[in-house]
C-alpha cells in the first residue's frame, strides 16, 4: 500500500506538469483580448501599450516558463514567508491578475470561505438526503417512495439551476420576501442574529444545489444498493433470521456504499471550482463567479490559475478515492 | 385686522425659525445612515488608470476627484479646482498653448493631509510613464510638461496649440491621486501596489473601509470632506456582479438595494419591475450612438493582403446611391420601440450632443421610404435580377452584416436584413463574440478593425462634451490596415479632403461656437455621404429607490458623480 501511493503521487507530477502545459496553450490559443472590455473610446495605441505592460509582447514559451515560476517557486516561498514571519519570498513576482492587479492566490484565498459555505454546504445536504433516499427507494423498490424520489430526482436532474434558481428568487424574495436575492459576501457571524441571517442567505443557493447533488447521489445509491440486494450473501443473512435493519445497514450498505463513495470523493473539487451559474444568480461571488468573470476579461494569469488548482484537486481526489476504497474493502488493496 | 395679520407674521416668522433649526440639526454628515448601490459589472481595481472599464472608473469616482467635471447637462463645472481656467479669464495662454489651474484652497485628503499642486503634477507623472500602461494615456495626449508653480498651482504645458485643453485632470477617467501613496508605484511597479490600488486615498465624500476585487466595495464617509454638512449616508455598500435583470430586482422589485447601474433590459421586463411601486427608473443622453458602418474597401477573400484596404474600392458599397437607400430602407423608430424604450431615440447624427453640437439638417431619415430607396436603385442603374436581388455589371447587391453577440443587436439585424430584401439587397448575417470583436488582435480575422464584411454595427460615444478627438478618428490615414498592425479608428476606411480640411481647421479654433459649427459640419459630411448611418441614440438607464433623494443621472461622467448630495427622503 505505500510503495502503491508513492508512486501514484509520483505519477502524478509529470500529469500535471503536462495538464498546465495543455491549460497554458489552450488559453493562449484561445481568442480573446484582455483590452477588449474597455470602452472604444479609449485609443489603440493606449490599449497596445496596457498589452505590453501586462508581458503579452513576450512569446509564449518565456510567459509559460515564467509562470511556472510564479507558481510553483514564488508563490510557495510567499507563502512560507507569511506563516513563518521570515522574509523568504523577497521582492520576487507573484501571479498577478490582469483585471485587479493583485496576486491571484490571494483572490482565491478570499473567495473560498462563501463558495466553501454554500457549495460546500449544499453538498454535505446532498449526501445527507441523498444516501438514506438512495437505501430506501431500494429497500422498497417501485414502491410510493421509490416512485416519488425518482421523480423528484428527475426534476433535480433536468431543471437547470438558472433556471430553479431564478424561479426561488422570484417566489421568496420578490413575492414573499422570505430571502435575499442578493448574497452579502461582507457578512459575519458574530451572533445568533447573524447566523440566521447567514442561514437565510444561503437558504436559496444551498436548496438549489442540494436538489440536484441529492438527485445524483440518491440515484447511485439506489442502484448500487439494488445490485446488492438480490445476492446470496443478503438471502442468507435473512435466512438467519437477522432483523430487516440489520440486513440492510450492516451488510448491504457496506458492501452497496464503496461506488458511491468513489462518486462523493471526485464531486468534491467541483466544490472548489464553485457552482458558476448559481454563484452568479445569487451573487455569491465565490470561484466560480471569479473564474467566469476572468474568461470574459480574458485575464489569462487567473484563468490559468484557477483550472490548474482545479486540475490538482481533481488529481489529488482521485488518489484520494481510490486509497479510501481500498481502506473500505480489503479485496482490491494493491501490492 | 391689523393684529390679527401681525400675528400671522409672527407665526409665521417662528416656522421659519423652527424649520431653519431642524435643517441645521439635519445637516449633519452621516445623519442618514446606509446606502448601498448594484452594479450588474463588478469593479476589479479603484485606480482608473490602471482600467478603462467603467465600472472601475465609476466606483472609484466616490473616492478621487478631478480638478473639473461634467455635471448632469454636460456643462464643465470646477470641481477641485477653484475654477474653470479659459482664455477670457486668463488661466489659458493666448498661444492656446498652456492652463493653469487653481485648487480650492483648504482642500485635505481622506488622512487629513493637505491636496497640492505637487499630487496634480505627480499624477501626471505617474500616467505618463511608458512602462505603466496607463489607460488613460490619452487624456496626456501632447502634453510636454506638468508643474506645479506652488501649492495651488499647477501649469499644464502643451506641445501644440490646444483650443480645448480640458483632457487632463477633467471627469471620471482623470481624477488626482495622493503623491504619499502612489509615490512608489510608477511604472513598472504600478501593479504591484495591490493596497493603493484597492484603497485609494481621495479627496471624495467617501472613503474605502474594504475592497473585494470583482465583488463589493465597502465605504464610509470622509471626516475631512470638505463640505462638513455632506455625505448624508455614513456608509455605503457598492455591490457587484449577476446580470442587468438581477440588479434590476434588486432595486425595483425587491428593495434591497438603493441604486441599481445602467439597465440594459427590454422595455417590457423594465416596465414590469417599475410596476412592483418600490422604485423609480431613471434616464439620460449622453454621446453613444448605435450605427452602422459602411466598408468602402472591398472585403472579398481574393484581395489577399489587400482585403479591406484602399488598395481596392468596394464593388457596390462605393456608391453613395447604394449607401442612400441602406439608410432610408431603416424604420429607426421601430428599432427603439424593440430594442431599446425609454433607453433610446432615433438618431440621424454620429455627434447627437451636446445640443450646440448636434445638426439639424439629418432629421429627414426619422421617415423609412421604401418606395424612395427602390426609385434610387433604380436610377443609378441596379436592376433586379431574376432572383429578386438587384445587380449592375454582374455585381450583385449582396452584403454581409456583422456585429457583435448581443441580443438587441440580433433583433435589429434580423429586422434590417428584411427592410434590406423588400428593397432588393439580400444580407448574410453574421454574429461575433464581444471580446474577439473588439479586442483587437491582429491575428484574428473577425476583429471590427479588419472589418471583412460589407457592414458592421456597433455603438461609440465620446468622452466628455467636446467631439474632436471622436470625429479625428475618420481622417485620412487613420484607417486599420496590414502595415498598422490593423489599428486604427477609420473603420469606413473614409477619406475626403474637405473632412480633413476641417479637422485641421477645428484644431486651431478655439471659439466654442465656431468649434460646434465646425463639429456639425464633419458629422453632416459623414452621415450624408453614408459612410455612417446612424441608428439609434442610446441613453442611460439606471434605477434608484423611491427613498433615495438627490440622484441626477449624468452620462457625461461618473454617473454617481453627485453621490455626496444623496439622501434620504422621508
Amino acid at each position: 500500500m505505500p510503495v502503491y501511493t508513492v508512486r501514484r503521487v509520483l505519477v502524478a507530477v509529470p500529469t500535471l506538469l503536462l495538464i498546465s502545459l495543455i491549460l497554458f496553450l489552450l488559453l493562449d490559443l484561445a481568442p480573446g483580448d484582455p483590452t477588449a472590455q474597455l470602452p472604444l473610446t479609449i485609443p489603440p495605441e493606449v490599449k497596445e501599450n496596457i498589452r505590453r505592460s501586462l508581458g503579452l509582447g513576450e512569446p509564449i514559451h518565456v510567459r509559460y516558463l515564467l509562470w511556472l515560476k510564479q507558481f510553483f517557486v514564488n508563490e510557495p516561498l510567499h507563502l512560507l514567508s507569511q506563516l513563518t514571519g521570515l522574509d523568504l519570498g523577497g521582492d520576487r513576482h507573484r501571479v498577478i491578475s490582469w483585471q485587479t492587479r493583485s496576486p491571484v492566490v490571494d483572490l482565491v484565498i478570499e473567495r473560498l470561505p462563501q463558495t466553501l459555505w454554500v457549495v460546500g454546504l449544499s453538498y454535505v445536504a446532498g449526501i445527507a438526503i441523498g444516501l438514506p433516499v438512495g437505501i430506501v427507494s431500494a429497500r422498497h423498490q417501485y414502491g410510493w417512495f421509490d416512485q416519488v424520489g425518482t421523480f423528484v430526482s428527475m426534476v433535480g436532474f433536468s431543471v437547470p439551476t438558472f433556471f430553479s434558481g431564478v424561479l426561488l428568487i422570484v417566489v421568496f424574495s420578490v413575492e414573499l420576501g422570505w430571502f435575499p436575492s442578493i448574497y452579502d459576501t461582507t457578512h459575519r457571524v458574530t451572533g445568533w442574529d447573524s447566523l440566521l441571517f447567514q442561514l437565510r442567505q444561503m437558504a436559496m443557493p444551498v436548496a438549489v444545489l442540494a436538489l440536484y447533488n441529492a438527485a445524483q447521489i440518491s440515484r447511485f445509491m439506489r442502484a448500487s444498493a439494488l445490485d446488492n440486494l438480490t445476492l446470496d450473501y443478503v438471502r442468507t443473512a435473512r435466512a438467519k433470521g437477522l432483523s430487516e435493519r440489520k440486513v440492510i445497514f450492516v451488510h448491504v450498505l457496506r458492501n452497496a456504499v464503496g461506488p458511491v463513495v468513489t462518486v462523493v470523493a471526485l464531486g468534491v473539487p467541483g466544490i472548489f471550482g464553485g457552482a458558476i451559474i448559481t454563484e452568479q444568480i445569487f451573487k455569491v461571488n465565490g470561484l466560480g463567479q471569479l473564474l467566469i468573470t476572468s474568461i470574459q476579461a480574458s485575464d489569462l494569469p487567473t484563468v490559468q490559475t484557477l483550472t490548474f488548482v482545479f486540475a490538482v484537486l481533481i488529481v489529488a481526489f482521485n488518489l484520494l478515492a481510490d486509497l479510501l476504497l481500498g481502506i473500505l474493502d480489503p479485496r482490491i488493496r494493491y501490492g | 385686522m391689523r393684529i390679527y395679520t401681525m400675528r400671522l407674521a409672527g407665526l409665521a416668522m417662528l416656522a421659519v425659525g423652527v424649520l431653519v433649526v431642524s435643517a441645521a440639526t439635519a445637516a449633519e454628515r452621516g445623519r442618514d445612515g446606509h446606502v448601498s448601490i448594484i452594479y450588474w459589472q463588478a469593479p476589479s481595481i479603484l485606480n482608473p488608470y490602471l482600467s478603462g472599464g467603467t465600472k472601475d472608473i465609476e466606483a472609484a469616482s466616490i473616492v478621487l476627484e478631478p480638478l473639473a467635471r461634467f455635471d448632469a447637462s454636460g456643462n464643465l463645472t470646477p470641481w477641485l479646482a477653484a475654477s474653470v481656467p479659459t482664455v477670457t479669464n486668463g488661466g489659458v495662454s493666448a498661444d492656446l498653448r498652456t492652463v493653469t489651474w487653481k485648487l480650492r484652497e483648504g482642500l485635505r485628503w481622506s488622512d487629513g493631509s493637505p491636496v497640492t499642486a505637487a499630487d496634480v503634477a505627480f499624477t501626471a507623472e505617474y500616467c505618463r510613464d511608458p512602462a505603466g500602461g496607463c489607460s488613460q494615456l490619452a487624456r496626456f495626449d501632447d502634453v510636454t510638461a506638468v508643474e506645479a508653480l506652488d501649492d495651488l498651482t499647477v501649469r499644464i504645458t502643451f506641445g501644440v496649440p490646444k483650443p480645448y485643453p480640458y483632457g487632463p485632470f477633467v471627469g471620471a477617467t482623470s481624477p488626482i491621486l495622493q503623491k504619499a501613496q502612489f509615490g512608489d508605484c510608477k511604472g513598472a511597479r504600478a501593479p504591484e501596489c495591490t493596497e493603493a490600488n484597492f484603497g485609494p486615498v481621495g479627496t471624495g465624500p467617501f472613503r474605502v473601509t474594504g475592497f473585494r476585487p470583482n465583488d463589493v466595495i465597502s465605504l464610509e464617509a470622509n471626516p475631512n470632506y470638505r463640505d462638513p454638512a455632506k455625505p448624508a449616508f455614513a456608509t455605503v455598500t457598492f455591490k457587484g456582479g449577476g446580470d442587468a435583470a438581477a440588479a434590476g430586482r434588486a432595486v425595483l422589485a425587491t428593495g434591497e438595494f438603493d441604486y441599481a447601474w445602467n439597465l440594459q433590459l427590454s422595455p417590457e421586463v423594465l416596465k414590469g419591475m417599475v410596476a412592483a411601486g418600490k422604485g423609480n427608473v431613471v434616464s439620460s443622453f449622453g454621446t453613444l450612438v448605435e450605427r452602422l458602418v459602411v466598408n468602402l474597401t472591398d472585403p472579398s477573400p481574393k484581395r489577399g493582403e489587400a482585403r479591406s484596404t484602399r488598395a481596392h474600392p468596394h464593388p457596390f458599397l462605393a456608391d453613395r446611391a447604394v449607401r442612400k437607400a441602406l439608410s432610408m430602407a431603416i424604420d429607426r423608430k421601430l428599432l427603439v420601440e424593440i430594442g431599446y424604450g425609454q433607453a433610446g431615440r432615433p438618431a440621424c447624427n454620429v455627434v447627437p450632443a451636446p445640443e450646440m453640437y448636434a445638426s439639424k439638417a439629418n432629421d429627414d431619415c426619422l421617415r423609412q421610404d421604401i418606395e424612395g430607396a427602390k426609385r434610387l436603385l433604380d436610377g443609378a442603374g441596379w436592376r433586379p435580377g431574376p432572383d429578386g436581388i438587384r445587380q449592375k455589371d454582374g455585381v450583385r447587391l449582396s452584403i454581409l452584416y456583422q456585429t457583435s453577440t448581443n441580443a438587441v443587436r440580433q433583433d435589429f439585424q434580423a429586422l434590417i436584413k428584411q427592410w434590406w430584401s423588400d428593397i432588393g439587397i439580400e444580407t448574410e448575417l453574421r454574429n461575433i463574440d464581444a471580446s474577439v470583436f473588439f479586442g483587437g488582435d491582429p491575428g484574428s480575422p473577425d476583429t471590427y478593425q479588419k472589418f471583412f464584411a460589407d457592414i458592421e454595427m456597433y455603438a461609440n460615444n465620446f468622452e466628455g462634451a467636446d467631439p474632436e478627438s471622436y470625429l479625428g478618428a475618420w481622417r485620412c490615414g487613420n484607417e486599420p490596415r496590414p502595415a498598422s498592425q490593423w489599428q486604427g479608428e477609420n473603420m469606413p476606411r473614409y477619406c475626403s479632403e474637405a473632412y480633413d480640411r476641417l479637422l485641421g481647421e477645428m484644431a486651431v479654433t478655439g471659439e466654442i461656437s465656431e468649434r460646434a459649427r465646425l463639429a456639425r459640419r464633419m458629422n453632416d459630411l459623414l452621415v450624408q455621404d453614408y459612410v455612417l448611418i446612424p441608428l439609434v441614440h442610446r441613453g442611460r438607464v439606471s434605477a434608484h429607490a423611491r427613498s433615495l433623494g438627490g440622484v441626477r443621472l449624468n452620462t457625461w461622467d461618473s454617473e454617481i458623480w453627485n453621490i455626496a448630495d444623496w439622501h434620504r427622503v422621508r
